[in-house]
């Protein structure tokens, strides 16, 4: 005890338990590829420590000028082609709280349903022009906004004739390790999101509607872009009132 | 309807996807776009602490390599403190050097994947007890539903490891062993190989952080 006269972390720094509800289970035999890469254990609980209510903090000068612009940060001869679209909303925590200084990341097909990426052979075509990735940090409101192309839907194998419907991949770095969370965005009005495999590993529709991005007309570039609204929930911070410490000294 | 107050519900995990690389390391996609790239290099010639390599592969519940792997290692400095403002702990100080974050993806072919950094100092765990020297990773992949979380623990630290309360919370005994990296000294490069089993026998712990 000596050794740490400070407590090293107080309980206001740890995270709500993670509902698994909320989640797709690991094992989803419907999606074929979670069947070898599940594990058969349950996940041990581990009361938080330091190492899982810590997590790396990212600044606005790691990040270039058009990492957020996906319609020109690959940009080579002219523009990406396709649906200009605006992707914006709010990371917010489960107390509502907004999550500033998180990092974004996003990653896509292009129009076409072809992804940049040395593994992906589908016939829909590459675009010179367009990369499919962007990151951001969320501001003071934990708002964040990038600018992109609606990416196309295409096939995968998993059932012969499954598609996947246009998405938007989201991973986002929030203020400890325990709220790490990946995640995919779809269109309001796909009708293939009603049979993707992938989106049907979540059991509860309420989940899957908050992974559906609404057509947000007032956000609209007059003559330019269309937006989309997709707003984010990482896992909240206890509330500790009338509680001792982590560490069992008072703080 | 419950009279429960209920916070907002967490968003639900989707799969990284088989092109993950995309998004969290497009050079290894094969394409270059961001002049910053995170990647699995943590410390810089500068950075105090004694200089390792993690190195292991994933593996399916058929044993086979998963190489489409990405991994995130989160870990303290050489003195044992985070850098991140909820690190309270007294007389260690945050190293400018050391953000102790990186990501690695696993080799198309090999499914090999390795993080460059230093080994880290003891933290203190609740209440005060140490926790053993350890990172924390995070695994996602095609097919992993909800990022997966482990510890790595190292073999050359047993004592600290036998006290270790997190290793202690398993309750089979023969499962820890799955946490803990082996050391390997190749010529002058001090290897720790970890090799994480997603299913079957030797089923890494993974935890519900």
């Amino acid at each position: 005890m000596s050794d740490h006269p400070v407590p090293p972390a107080r309980p206001d720094d740890e995270y709500l338990m993670r509902d698994p509800a909320s989640h797709p289970p690991a094992f989803a035999p419907g999606y074929k590829t979670s069947v070898l890469r599940s594990p058969r254990n349950a996940l041990i609980s581990l009361p938080q420590t330091l190492s899982e209510v810590t997590a790396p903090a990212f600044s606005a000068d790691e990040l270039g000028p058009l990492d957020h612009d996906l319609i020109r940060n690959y940009a080579k001869a002219g523009l990406a082609v396709g649906e200009r679209v605006i992707v914006h909303g709010h990371v917010r925590d489960q107390l509502g709280r907004p999550v500033r200084n998180a990092l974004v990341e996003v990653w896509q097909a292009n129009a076409s349903g072809r992804y940049r990426h040395k593994k992906d052979q589908y016939l829909g075509a590459l675009d010179p022009n367009f990369g499919g990735c962007g990151r951001m940090l969320t501001d003071d409101d934990g708002h964040y906004v990038f600018r992109t192309i609606k990416p196309g839907p295409y096939p995968w194998r998993n059932r012969i004739n499954d598609w996947r419907p246009s998405h938007i991949h989201f991973a986002v770095s929030g203020s400890g390790w325990a709220q790490r969370l990946v995640t995919q965005m779809y269109f309001e009005g796909d009708p293939l999101i009603a049979t993707c495999p992938i989106i049907r590993t979540i059991a509860d529709e309420a989940q899957i509607r908050g992974l559906i991005a609404l057509y947000d007309v007032p956000a609209f570039v007059p003559l330019d872009s269309r937006a989309y609204r997709f707003d984010i929930v990482l896992r909240g911070q206890r509330a500790t009132w009338f509680e001792n410490a982590l560490q069992g000294e008072a703080a | 309807m419950t009279g429960l107050h209920q916070p907002l519900r967490e968003t639900a995990s989707q799969t990284a996807g088989p092109y993950v690389h995309i998004g969290l390391a497009p050079k290894a996609a094969g394409f270059d776009i961001f002049e910053n790239n995170f990647g699995s290099v943590l410390a810089t010639a500068e950075t105090p602490g004694e200089r390792i390599v993690i190195e292991g592969r994933v593996l399916d519940g058929s044993g086979t390599p998963v190489r489409d792997v990405l991994l995130e290692l989160w870990q303290a400095n050489a003195q044992g403190r985070y850098a991140h403002p909820a690190d309270r702990q007294a007389h260690k100080a945050v190293d400018p050097t050391f953000r102790g974050w990186g990501r690695a993806c696993s080799d198309f072919e090999t499914g090999t994947w390795r993080f460059e950094t230093i080994k880290p100092g003891s933290v203190a765990g609740r209440d005060g007890v140490p926790m053993a020297p350890h990172v924390n990773l995070w695994i996602v992949a095609r097919g992993i539903n909800i990022g997966l979380n482990t510890r790595m623990y190292f073999d050359d630290e047993a004592q600290a490891n036998a006290a270790d309360p997190v290793l202690n919370l398993i309750e089979w005994e023969v499962r820890r062993q799955t946490l803990i990296g082996r050391r390997e000294q190749r010529s002058d490069v001090t290897v720790y190989r970890f090799d994480i089993r997603l299913q079957g026998d030797g089923e890494t712990v993974f935890f519900d952080i």
